[in-house]
């Protein structure tokens, strides 16, 4: 048998469900795994004690023959994600020494679900960054490595650490959060599978909130099958979130068959940037081949607002998130600056945020207080609702013309290196974003599925978009495209 | 049911060095929601409960929580909103105002500032008989209370006391319609009536579940009218808000000394600069709070945690159907039902266990009288021991009693004092106490014919002097009374002494 933590969810539970293994002897595995991997950096807060507790509980349920859809399987968690007595603290300085006294809905499904968590897994700080390096734990690494190069390089953002974390094989699976393409974009960066969800499929409660009505959670797994049974266990209508659906949540893994003859697949033109690298455009290519071999009818679509998403996005964001932030004043939790004598209110704010705060996370909260501001309003954050509307215009029109699904690149190149954008321009950065924010502009959702390496033998990963609601004709889309990619690469382990 | 006419009352004058000038109110009423649970909790709203008691983790604004509408609250500022005559807005939506201050978890009050949930209505506000300032209503819009910050119990330390925080408020907001010190006055006592007959608000200033931001301006005469026939608000003077006042008398105070000051500075050749003031009462005097340039931005944006606020007609339809009679229907019926002057009925409607009591004792007999009683006897006789009406030892049916034995000449009015002071100390009915205590009036006229002859035979001489001077008759009434313990009836009395003197 190979190495426990290297399996699946989908492995892993057949065999616990065949009693050929335990939940015990997977989590040993998994936490063996990631004592050996403290450089990745990928996990922040390791929680031993939970996962064995939680392990012994799931095997005597398996015993009971009382197993649930994730019982006694490893996985980890965001550090956005609030864990009850477990440190969380959307890495950031601000929230020094918080532990919730409430558990997420999100982790609350899981862990009713039998799902074991063995800590919380490094991100940016608030979920702002696509490199994971605005973290105040220091970036996590990818354990992707280019060919004949150590450089280090970035496992992608904002879940980076559940990105690296899956791929090294730390866990079986991780969560993620999505505002922009942060579980797509690491996803594709390490080889993995993300899905971000239609907006409102999974509780927001008890998620440390960056921009509201873009904020989605999702699943960070080994393989499309992963995705679908962890996804079920995350999702449900929750009546603490008033965003959160009313709808049923389908049984995701029983619908996935691979087929998707008659089915037809949008091949937006305006994805097409300019200066895409040749290896992204072949890429795409490869992948409408296999989608067309697979059976699906492939058709040119037009998303016309597309090129404004991007800004568009870059206000919505930042001004939900300088309001989301605002609570976190040294007032109730977390981080208070020391005073100096006779330092009123206003010194407490300043000091404490300009302490707790990254720079990153400063810049938004600036760019979103300023298009906020009297004056700009109508400016910048009315036009972006406007641009926002049309941008889910053109989606719906794809759809009511029969699209299916959009298969778009997941992110303009593979892998880049720790610290080689951090002199570049902030924007530089922001447009790594391009092909997932229109997605979550949209409340659509969207997967990522690895399907390539570059010529320096780094995984490439393709981005499919879906119809609301509608993640199980999604997901049965993306097997088939992972079947034909057949991407079974892992990383050579050097840590 | 009839309404009632009114005339609009004429506008005060307020004389300064140079010119007259006249006063322009606008109000916005913070009136909190009465409800068990906040607005985006269900932390309790009980009031005097120890600091940080009630206090949810979305109150505290801990991270990742979020609100969900109270429904409760939404259907009482429906409520409200019918109660004040106004539109309903079947969308609304709630909008996020920032700003930071420790009694302000989040750093943001949610509010409604786009899209409120009830849009123009008016308020009747009587100065008089028939006299009355139709104030509109521009919106009623739901938000959440802050808290509480405590900065006089330590000298280097101030506490935050979030109990309050998140307890649904509903922001009334008039159009400039009020024109007076003594209007506003009687604009926020009749706003807090017609919510505490909706039960929508309790009323109480004292514990700050209703209180008011007042903006004053001065304008001179004509510019009022010229601002109502174009809606351009700068015929108006600059205006200055003075905030958060829980005192009709300070709201009174407030607004003269602002008068004052804006007239003087207007009239010394200044202008007045638009600002927040605070009103203190030990100085009587208002004071800046906030200059225009110390304003802050709120930056006000839809709050993505909530969608938009839909209800449905017939649910509004349902709340209007289940809407109690309110005073201005309810004063314009026991004027015209009962035959009530316009004050006993703005005295018996003033509250409504009052007016429930008036009806009590009043159904099927002679209104005015029960009014009397209640009025005049009961009211000084509760005021006299500081007693409520709801905590009366007199029943609605022991005033409608002594309503009927007065009706019925079974007792004079004056023995009916007596009756109402033995009811009122001891509980018995009036009934039984006439009864027992032998208090009926004697109408029986061959009793009294009796007595006045006794009188008339032991006092011949008074006989003459009285045949001489008619008005010595009444000494003759006087014996009669004493003579029968004052229960005979004085009408009968006098006319019997009347005829046997043969006046």
């Amino acid at each position: 048998m190979a190495d426990l933590n290297t399996l699946g969810l989908a492995e892993a539970r057949d065999l616990l469900r065949k009693g050929e293994t335990t939940s015990v002897e997977l989590t040993e595995a998994c936490l063996k795994a990631i004592d050996a991997a403290d450089v990745l950096n990928a996990f922040v807060h390791k929680t031993p004690e939970i996962a064995m507790e939680r392990a012994r509980a799931a095997d005597a349920r398996l015993q009971a023959g009382d197993a649930p859809a994730m019982c006694g399987l490893p996985i980890g968690m965001k550090d956005l994600f609030c864990t009850e007595g477990v440190p969380s603290q959307a890495a950031s300085r601000i929230l020094d020494g918080f532990r919730p006294e409430y558990e997420s809905t999100v982790s609350a499904n899981l862990r009713d679900a039998g799902a074991v968590m063995l800590g919380k897994l490094n991100m940016d700080e608030f979920a702002m960054g696509s490199s994971n390096e605005t973290s105040a734990y220091g970036n996590a690494i990818n354990p992707w490595r280019r060919d004949g190069d150590d450089t280090a390089l970035t496992p992608g953002g904002s879940s980076g650490g559940s990105a690296a974390a899956v791929a090294a094989d730390l866990c079986l699976a991780a969560t993620g959060t999505d505002t922009g393409g942060s579980i797509r974009q690491p996803a594709a960066l390490t080889g993995t599978v993300g899905i971000k969800p239609t907006y409102g499929r999974c509780s927001r409660w008890g998620i440390i909130a960056f921009a509201s009505s873009l904020d989605q959670a999702g699943p960070m797994t080994k393989s499309v099958r992963d995705a679908a049974i962890m996804l079920g266990a995350m999702c449900s209508h929750d009546p603490k979130d008033s965003t959160s659906a009313d709808l049923a949540v389908p049984d995701f893994e029983s619908l996935l068959s691979g087929d998707i003859r008659g089915k037809t697949i949008g091949i937006p033109r305006e994805y097409r940037v300019e200066g895409m690298p040749a290896e992204i455009e072949k890429l795409w290519n490869d992948g409408t081949e296999m989608l067309k071999a697979a059976g699906a009818k492939v058709v040119d679509i037009s998303l016309p607002h597309t090129k404004y998403a991007l800004p568009a996005y870059y206000v919505i964001a930042p001004a939900e998130a300088s309001s989301n932030l605002a609570r976190y004043d040294g007032v109730r939790y977390g981080h208070r600056a020391k005073l100096a004598q006779g330092d009123g209110i206003t010194e407490m704010y300043e000091k404490t945020r300009a302490e707790g705060f990254g720079d990153e996370v400063q810049r938004r909260v600036m760019v979103g207080t300023y298009v906020l501001s009297a004056g700009f309003y109508d400016a910048y954050y009315n036009r972006a609702r406007k641009v926002r509307t049309l941008i889910k215009r053109d989606f719906e029109q794809a759809f009511a013309a029969g699209v299916d699904a959009i298969l778009t690149p997941a992110t303009p190149s593979a892998a880049f290196g720790l610290g080689e954008m951090t002199e570049a321009d902030p924007v530089q950065m922001y447009l790594l974003d391009v092909f997932t924010v229109t997605v979550n502009l949209a409340g659509l959702p969207g997967i990522t599925v690895p399907t390539g390496r570059d010529a320096q033998g780094l995984p490439l990963g393709l981005q499919l978009i879906g119809r609301p609601w509608e993640e199980a004709d999604l997901l049965n889309t993306a097997l088939a495209l992972e079947s034909a990619a057949g991407f079974v690469a892992k990383p050579a382990r050097w840590w | 049911m009839l309404d009632l006419t009114y005339e609009a009352p004429k506008v005060k004058t307020i004389a300064g060095a140079k010119h007259d000038w006249e006063l322009v109110i606008g109000m916005e009423v913070h009136a909190q929601v009465s409800s068990r649970a906040k607005l985006f909790s269900s932390a309790s709203t009980k009031f005097g409960a120890e600091p940080n008691s009630n206090v949810s983790f979305v109150d505290a604004a801990m991270p990742g929580m979020l609100p969900v509408i109270n429904e409760f609250c939404v259907d009482q500022a429906v409520r409200t909103g019918l109660g004040l005559k106004a539109a309903i807005n079947l969308n609304s939506a709630f909008d996020r105002k920032n700003y930071f201050y420790p009694d302000q978890p989040a750093g943001y009050q949610i509010s409604q500032l786009y899209h409120p949930i009830v849009g123009e209505g008016e308020v009747l506000v009587e100065m008089g008989e028939g006299i009355a300032r139709r104030v509109r209503i521009e919106r009623i819009h739901l938000e959440q209370d802050a808290g509480k910050s405590i900065h006089d119990m330590d000298p280097t330390m101030s506490f935050v006391d979030l109990n309050r925080a998140g307890v649904a408020l509903m922001e009334i907001v008039s159009r400039p319609d009020i024109r007076g010190a003594d209007e506003a006055a009687a604009y926020i006592t009749k706003l807090r009536q017609i919510l505490r007959y909706l039960g929508t608000c309790d009323g109480n200033m004292q514990n700050g579940n209703l209180r008011a931001d007042v903006n004053v301006s001065v304008c001179l005469p004509g510019q009022y009218e010229k601002y109502l026939e174009s809606g351009d608000f700068s015929h108006l003077g600059t205006r200055c808000e003075i905030k958060n006042m829980n005192s009709m008398r300070f709201i009174q105070q407030a607004i003269d000394y602002e008068a004052r000051r804006q007239i003087a500075i207007v009239e010394g050749g200044g202008t007045v600069d638009q600002e927040t003031r605070g009103f203190d009462p030990d100085t009587g005097e208002t004071r800046t709070q906030r200059s225009k340039e110390e304003a802050h931005d709120y930056r006000y944006f839809p709050d993505p945690d909530l969608l938009p606020l839909e209800i449905e007609q017939a649910w509004v339809d349902d709340i209007a159907a289940s809407l109690p009679e309110l005073p201005d229907e309810k004063k314009a019926r026991f004027m015209t039902g009962f035959g009530l002057s316009d004050y006993d009925a703005s005295v018996l409607t003033a509250e409504v266990e009052a007016a429930g009591y008036f009806e009590q004792a009043a159904e099927g007999r002679d209104g005015k009288l029960a009014a009397n009683w209640i009025i005049n006897e009961l009211y000084g006789r509760l005021k006299k021991d500081e007693t409520q009406l709801a905590d009366s030892p007199v029943s609605p049916a022991q005033i409608g009693q002594i309503v009927d034995l007065i009706k019925s000449d079974a007792i004079s009015g004056k023995i009916a004092k007596d009756v109402f002071e033995i009811c009122y100390t001891s509980g018995r009915d009036p009934e039984e106490i006439v009864e027992t205590e032998g208090m009926k009036q004697v109408t029986d006229t061959g009793a009294i014919e009796t007595a006045v002859d006794e009188i008339i035979a032991a006092n011949p001489a008074q006989v003459e002097k009285a045949k001489q001077n008619p008005k010595l008759a009444g000494w003759f009434v006087g014996q009669v009374m004493k003579a029968t313990g004052g229960k005979a009836n004085p009408k009968a009395v006098n006319d019997i002494v009347s005829a046997k003197l043969g006046l």
